[in-house]
């Protein structure tokens, strides 16, 4: 495979790369200014309870991963 | 001399209390080596899906399905000599299926071996952190188990958190080892290539690598995003030996697609705490792969804190694909056509879906129950533009 056949994703990797490195210059929250990005809705993944959602979706739609579901192996779908 | 007593009794307990207040380091206190129990999660699931463009009737006829899901998993960590965590997780899973389609790989029999089929998958997981150093590293192993399918899988990870612990770096690479049984349809089985469920098939491989890397990110006091992206490669049998493709010349085959498939999903996800009352969480992801599907999902969630310990949260997920090249509706392939395949799954759609979830969390337990620390129950209504639509209702349990 070469990712040259692939323009778009590159350059999405490379704005995650720029996005990174932007970000790791942000303003420092301490520990004790952490209770509302501690909030268990706060969470930055998918719920347990979305899991069989996830599962679907992978088997009926072509595309898939980059959301803490499946990308392809495991199971008979796509 | 008693008031000259007394004050020196005091001075020394006030040096002594003075020395109470010394801090302690954090790496130096004492945490318990005993295995102990954090949580355990039980998740049940019902989906039920229709449509009139199954694969196994080459892209018509009944999609009727529905699938009963359960899942439990038991996580549990121990302290070692180092004060580094160590965290296991168990998890076993089973999914129970019923197919209208299914039925038709073998139409003659009343009940074919796949009309209904059970799947089993157990996984282990370990991780251990390094609060001091902000990283951590992990492995885990799995299973699964159906009729027609079988998978182990392995996956290895790793994340490091910044000197400010407002971001983190994480990497994870995984690999499946599928095998296939190679179930076709039974006008196109030759020989010993099909039969009833005592039968024993042929397997073929199918084989799946995926790295992915992370970065999340405190912004501010209310805002943290996260970015995924991830590269997968599979090889080997990437269709399904029972999906039948009908020709323009009327003539019926097996699907047959490309034996390497490379997927590059990206994902950006934020949550913004718009005050104590309301969260937004988002997600986004884009997709391409080189069979020619492009993607974009977008899923929007407001999370309504009624109470503090009781939540709704309505959702609504736009999906939209571009077909992939080797996709045709029924009669609509050549004869003369490398690869085809009549599985609308890669056909061109968009898809809505919608619903609410309910989140209960009391700090003395649901329902009372002491060890029953959250309930959270959520339905969802999908629908695609090629007319299949689903529903599916999702139920955690989650004891502490």
């Amino acid at each position: 495979m070469n990712l040259i056949n692939y323009p778009k994703p590159v350059c999405g990797l490379a704005f995650l790369l720029a996005a990174a490195l932007f970000f790791s210059s942000c303003t420092t929250v301490k520990e004790y200014q952490k209770n509302k990005l501690n909030d268990a809705e706060m969470t930055l993944s998918t719920r347990k309870v979305e899991k069989t959602e996830l599962n679907f979706q992978s088997y009926r739609e072509g595309a898939s991963g980059a959301n803490g579901g499946k990308t392809g192996g495991g199971c008979g779908c796509n | 001399m008693k008031k000259l007593f007394l004050s020196v009794i005091g001075m020394y307990i006030s040096i002594l209390a003075a020395f109470s207040q010394t801090s302690v380091k954090a790496d130096t206190v004492y945490k318990s080596r005993k295995l102990s129990f954090e949580e355990a999660n039980l998740v049940s699931s019902y989906y039920s899906q229709d449509g009139n463009n199954a694969a196994v009737t080459g892209g018509i006829g009944s999609e009727k399905l529905s699938d009963i899901s359960n899942t439990i998993d038991v996580k549990f960590s121990r302290y070692d000599k180092r004060n580094r965590k160590h965290i296991f997780i168990g998890e076993l899973g089973v999914d129970h299926y019923t197919s209208a389609s299914s039925d038709k790989i073998d139409p003659s029999t009343i009940s074919s071996a796949s009309h209904a089929d059970t799947r089993f998958y157990p996984s282990l997981g370990w991780t251990m952190e390094n609060e001091k150093k902000g990283t951590s590293v992990g492995a885990g192993i799995s299973f699964s188990k159906e009729f027609d399918y079988q998978s182990i899988g392995a996956n290895l990870n790793f994340s490091k958190k910044t000197n400010n612990k407002s971001g983190e770096f994480s990497a994870k690479v995984q690999a499946y080892i599928d095998q296939v049984s190679l179930i076709y349809p039974i006008e196109l089985r030759t020989g010993n290539s099909g039969g009833d469920r005592n039968r024993n098939y042929a397997t073929t491989s199918r084989n799946t690598f995926s790295a992915s890397l992370g970065w999340s990110q405190i912004i501010n006091q209310r805002l943290q995003v996260s970015f995924d992206g991830e590269i997968v490669s599979q090889q080997g049998y990437l269709g399904l030996p029972f999906h039948r493709v009908y020709f323009n010349d009327n003539t019926v085959q097996v699907e047959t697609l490309p034996s390497s498939r490379l997927k590059i999903p990206l994902g950006v996800r934020a949550n913004y705490f718009i005050s104590d009352k309301f969260i937004l969480r988002t997600w986004y992801r884009n997709y391409h792969d080189n069979w020619g599907i492009s993607s974009n999902a977008l899923q929007l969630e407001t999370v309504v804190k009624l109470t503090p310990f009781f939540s709704v949260t309505p959702f609504y997920r736009f999906y939209q694909q571009t077909a992939a090249d080797y996709f045709a509706a029924y009669q609509q392939h050549s004869v003369a056509d490398n690869y085809y395949s009549s599985n609308y799954d890669l056909s061109k759609f968009t898809s809505n879906f919608y619903g609410a979830g309910f989140r209960i969390a009391p700090p003395d337990g649901v329902f009372k129950i002491q060890h029953l620390s959250a309930l959270e129950i959520r339905y969802g209504h999908y629908q695609k533009t090629t007319g299949m639509n689903s529903n599916i209702i999702s139920v955690n349990l989650k004891f502490k």
